[in-house]
């Protein structure tokens, strides 16, 4: 049933798409909403004659408070982290289970994606070379904004009947909180609903629009750009992208995104070692990036804004990147099969460790020392900026990038497809009815995003995105005490030895 | 303890094992192990729906291949034992056997070709060389 309402959306759609200008149509009729999404989300302050949105604010003095509070758990739980996700500590009986390695690395495929490369982008040419400093910063602290965020989602997770785990932001806050109280659990029952509605939302922006929107871009850029055959084909290729997710979705064709979740891991190390290989075959102009990278960070020039300028830019696009203090990871991170959920929680350290700061950087430094990054260039060009960046040393890395950017925003949107159904249930309930309206809707934001300008979409994707944060971060404060209790029983053990360690049995 | 895959050559290991087993009296543990590893990756759904498959797999090798054959053996009087675990075949092997203190595991062989064996490894060998008792491949 599924499938046949999706092959009759498509075919009326084709019909529609007949008459000639139907991506600049859409854009035009789409704008006005989008754009009104953005400033109502984006309501912000002046500092320094910049307009600093207050979203952003909240993001980081959460993830600084955080940071103290569980007294830079980002630093001192990293070496453990990483012996969890190695496996160090794994219940050879719960083999079978989800291990803490396959928790961060679906969560990271969600999370590893566009922001990574033509958000970063975004940053480097709107804000210069000090972007990437804040942005490495912004990393650093949303560290503990994602320990906090997938701990909750771990210890509040539901498991179903039929076994099947969900978890998430929707959970900790209606579970969490109801435990402070009949107050509270008033609270976190607006709260969990007001993130069920932004998390759908932000599925269908920066999880969907965004993502389609700018693997469109790069294709059409290696297919002759402006003046190719693809160039005004932005809805075709959103119906073809929205076959292909509705397969996985409608269809339940598991073998797609499972060909993907494998691909995607693989793409990411060539992305990465690429960069890597620009960096060293320009070694000698490294010092000189790091300067303009501390330089641009402190006393910018030319910029708007000055510093503040320079900082919203890098603030907000690694915000953006690795979604910490947004809940989005935390519904991923709940599969995990442990006991102790503050594991997840150290494992969880790792995501905008690796999507930002390592990743991230990669990107900023190679389009700083290639000197692709040029003030006067048109800031929505976004990933196009970073494929040039990189032709300048590999010609055929365009190519291999187009395929990152498909497979990436094809992952990315499966994840979110995700995240924003279970938001969408929490809603409605589960039935067959919303289960099917909410993809049928996910499919239709996959040809819109790939048909409206970056722009609109950027900032709407941005709103959405943003948005969850508020209800999350909220109620991870008054989580703090739950975390931190955990944490320290935890702590107390792993200290002591009391942990037991694969293969001391 | 005998490696059970619910082919052949699994079955002619197992004739074997039953033979030693009947003639030293010694206890006898019929393993199956569900290929499966801690490093793969998965999608958030298959993340979510896991621990249900987990128990599916679990319930299915138990049902169609351990149980079967366990009740058997115990039918013929031998002194029967099942184990189903999910992970890289010889070494999940390794730890049933450390686990339960086997003496000699049991294993058939696929009779793969030379080539293969060599990219790929087999069951058998990588058995072999990390065993802490005694190993028997059987053809």
């Amino acid at each position: 049933m599924g499938l046949t309402t999706l092959v009759s959306m498509l075919a009326s759609f084709s019909v529609f798409a007949q008459e000639a200008g139907i991506d600049e149509r859409i854009n035009l009729a789409v704008k006005p909403f989008a754009d009104a999404v953005a400033g109502a989300v984006f309501s912000s302050f002046p500092v320094a004659g910049v307009q600093i949105p207050f979203v952003l604010v909240w993001l980081i003095v959460a993830a600084t408070i955080f940071t103290f509070y569980f007294n830079f758990i980002n630093l001192r739980a990293f070496k453990h982290g990483f012996q969890l996700v190695r496996g160090d500590y794994h219940d050879p009986k719960a083999a079978g289970e989800v291990t803490h390695f396959q928790a961060l690395a679906t969560a990271l495929s969600g999370t590893v994606g566009l922001g990574n490369i033509a958000g970063v982008a975004v940053a480097v040419s709107l804000g210069g070379p000090g972007a990437t400093f804040w942005m490495i910063l912004a990393g650093f602290l949303g560290m503990s904004s994602k320990f906090t965020e997938c701990t909750l989602g771990v210890k509040y997770r539901r498991e179903l009947p039929d076994g099947t785990v969900s978890g998430g932001p929707m959970y900790y806050l209606t579970r969490g909180l109801a435990e402070k109280g009949a107050n509270f659990a008033k609270l976190g029952k607006v709260l969990a609903v007001l993130f069920a509605i932004f998390c759908v939302g932000g599925s269908f922006g920066g999880g969907n629009m965004f993502q389609a929107n700018q693997s469109f871009a790069q294709l059409v850029n290696v297919t002759g750009g402006e003046a190719g055959w693809l160039a005004d084909k932005g809805w075709l290729f959103g119906l073809i992208i929205a076959a292909l997710v509705g397969l996985v979705i409608m269809g339940g064709i598991r073998g797609i995104a499972r060909v993907t979740s494998k691909i995607v891991p693989f793409m990411a190390v060539i992305y990465v070692l690429a960069g890597l290989a620009i960096i060293l075959m320009n070694f000698s102009a490294v010092p000189a990036a790091f300067m303009a990278i501390i330089n641009g960070a402190f006393s910018p020039e030319g910029i708007g804004g000055g510093v503040i300028g320079v900082l919203f830019q890098g603030f907000k696009r690694a915000a953006f990147s690795n979604e910490a203090g947004v809940g989005s990871a935390a519904i991923a991170h709940s599969a995990v099969q442990t006991n102790r959920p503050v594991t997840e929680g150290f494992v969880a350290l790792y995501e905008p460790f690796v999507d930002t700061i390592v990743v991230c950087t990669i990107t900023a430094l190679v389009i700083i020392i290639t000197g692709t990054w040029d003030p006067s260039v048109d800031p929505s060009a976004g990933v196009q900026l970073t494929s040039k960046a990189f032709e300048t040393t590999f010609a055929w890395f365009p190519y291999v990038l187009t395929v990152a950017v498909l497979l990436f925003a094809f992952s990315t949107m499966i994840s979110w497809s995700y995240y924003g159904l279970k938001a969408w249930t929490f809603l409605f309930g589960e039935n067959r009815v919303t289960d099917l309206s909410y993809k049928i809707l996910f499919l239709f934001f996959v040809v819109l995003g790939s048909s409206m300008q970056l722009g609109s979409v950027i900032d709407f994707s941005d709103a959405m995105i943003f948005a969850m944060a508020f209800p999350n971060l909220l109620g991870c404060y008054f989580l703090l005490p739950v975390v931190k209790k955990e944490l320290d029983e935890y702590w107390a053990d792993y200290k002591a030895g009391r942990l037991v360690k694969t293969g001391d049995a | 303890m005998v490696g059970v895959d619910g082919s052949n050559c699994g079955g002619r290991a197992l004739e074997y094992a039953v033979e030693h087993a009947r003639i030293s009296g010694a206890k006898l543990y019929v393993a199956y192990v569900i290929e499966w590893s801690p490093f793969s990756f998965s999608t958030v759904q298959e993340n979510m729906e896991r621990h249900k498959r987990r128990e599916e797999e679990l319930k299915r090798a138990n049902s169609e291949i351990i149980d079967p054959i366990v009740a058997k053996l115990r039918a013929e009087d031998l002194d029967a034992e099942g184990l189903v675990r999910h992970g890289d075949v010889a070494d999940t092997l390794h730890t049933l056997a450390k686990e339960n203190g086997v003496t000699n595991i049991i294993v058939g062989r696929q009779g793969t070709s030379k080539l293969k064996a060599h990219v790929f490894g087999s069951v058998g060998s990588h058995l072999v060389q990390g065993a802490e008792c005694a190993v028997t491949v059987v053809p």
